[in-house]
């Protein structure tokens, strides 16, 4: 049985080292929080200025000027500082983050993401996107392996405006893992149930099976 | 020379000018400006060039300079909360220049530090890098970008003081200190004032030479998504 939302972002949380600084995008990288292995020490990051990231507050905790990258309101920790955008993007920017788990729409076979816009109809932006797949050290892909339409979104050639070139290092989807370098892309491991056969039905890119 | 002005009106008296380039400061709804935007709004000065990471909401924030389209253009990184930005710019009404967010904050920074240029990976490969100049450094591909002034920067923070120092609270920092410094006249609005020397001087973010003006205002301190948590065996 192909994995679900929260099976993905348990599988996403295994990536988690001891004493990682973490930034999660939103949607499903979101719910890795949920999932931090037991003994496994990390401090989340969230761009708009804040190092060590609560939980959701409760109903009377509520504060204004304290939200995520996503706009919701948080709450913070005894590590907890904050500081400018400026700060937060040279943190980015300068490689001090470890790990950047975020969603996407495409992924190439080269590792290049597009995750921003969809021309004529989206029109959001990229936010701290583009600066994120650009400085931190390692990416990882958290995406269902086929589009709504059960078009394929591990492709060739992203079809879509880039959010960056060649910097995806892992993607989890539904159905597996799989593992992205100088060699290429690499299925290294499926969801229960799951055969090579069926990753290959909804997949365009080209990948070598490395189970 | 007096920083203290009585009400947001007042402190904007003179700086005001058709086709002129503003920073505002925030995230989201998050430690924006909101008596100094509605003070814009009510001024009706247009053809502005906003540069802010958000645009606010339908109607609250920048959203509202929106409305009485009082803004030609906008410099941000992402504008999904607000559907009448979106419908402006389909029809071609609204000019949009989207930066990715740190490279926003960056440029921000850098025109305040007399910095008119800087390189940076980000964008590199997308159609953010089209026409800007690629540079490599130790075998990697740069992009040129450059720092950004405004004529207006008006920024909100939680302590100042009548000399103009700023501290911010918690998230609400976001943009505002790097907009303070590149402003050719920066406006900031408070939520309290302090006596002067009451503001631990370790402890300040902003320091006063970079605010022209400053006033007291009322916040809403309106929250965009609230999101929370049960108490268990509550």
């Amino acid at each position: 049985m192909p994995w679900d939302r929260n099976d993905m972002a348990r599988r996403a949380a295994q990536e988690l080292q001891d004493g990682f600084y973490v930034n999660l995008g939103i949607g499903i990288p979101t719910l890795v929080a949920n999932y931090i292995p037991e003994g496994v020490d990390v401090t989340l990051q969230s761009e708009n200025g804040m190092l060590g990231m609560g939980p959701f507050p409760y109903d009377d905790e509520v504060d204004p000027d304290l939200i995520n990258a996503g706009k919701q309101t948080i709450t913070e920790l005894r590590r907890t500082s904050y500081f400018s955008s400026a700060d937060s993007f040279g943190m980015i920017r300068g490689g001090h983050i470890d790990l950047s788990i975020l969603g996407a729409m495409e992924v190439s076979e080269k590792g290049d993401l597009a995750n921003w816009m969809i021309p004529g109809k989206m029109v959001k932006g990229m936010g701290g996107a583009m600066d994120l797949v650009a400085g931190v050290k390692r990416v990882v892909v958290v995406m269902d392996h086929a589009s709504k339409k059960g078009d394929p979104k591990l492709l060739h050639e992203c079809s879509l405006p880039l959010t960056g070139q060649g910097v995806v290092d892992m993607i989890i989807t539904n159905l597996g893992v799989f593992t992205i370098d100088e060699s290429g892309m690499k299925l290294v491991e499926l969801a229960p149930g799951v055969t090579v056969g069926d990753v290959n039905e909804q997949t365009e890119a080209t990948f070598e099976a490395s189970l | 020379m007096k920083k203290l002005h009585d009400d947001a009106v007042a402190a904007l008296d003179g700086v005001l000018f058709d086709g002129m380039t503003i920073m505002a400061g925030g995230f989201g709804l998050c430690g924006i400006p909101e008596n100094l935007i509605l003070a814009l709004r009510d001024s009706g000065v247009k053809d502005l060039t906003v540069i802010s990471n958000n645009a606010g909401v339908d109607d609250f924030g920048l959203g509202l300079l929106l409305q009485t389209r009082q803004i030609k253009k906008m410099i941000s990184s992402y504008v999904g909360e607000n559907k009448e930005f979106e419908r402006q710019y389909l029809s071609g009404e609204l000019e949009l220049e989207f930066n990715p967010q740190g490279t926003l904050a960056e440029r921000c920074r850098a025109g305040g530090a007399g910095i008119p240029g800087f390189y940076t990976k980000t964008g590199v490969g997308t159609i953010i890098a089209d026409g800007k100049e690629h540079k490599e450094f130790g075998g990697e591909t740069y992009i040129l970008e450059t720092g950004l002034v405004a004529d207006l920067s008006i920024v909100k923070a939680w302590k100042g003081d009548e000399q103009g120092n700023l501290i911010f609270r918690k998230t609400a920092r976001n943009f505002n200190p790097m907009m303070a410094t590149a402003g050719k006249v920066t406006v900031a609005e408070v939520e309290e004032l302090a006596p002067l020397g009451s503001l631990d001087p370790d402890c300040i973010h902003t320091p006063g030479i970079f605010v022209q003006r400053l006033i007291k205002g009322e916040h809403e301190k309106r929250i965009e998504q609230r999101t929370i948590r049960e108490r268990e065996n509550a």
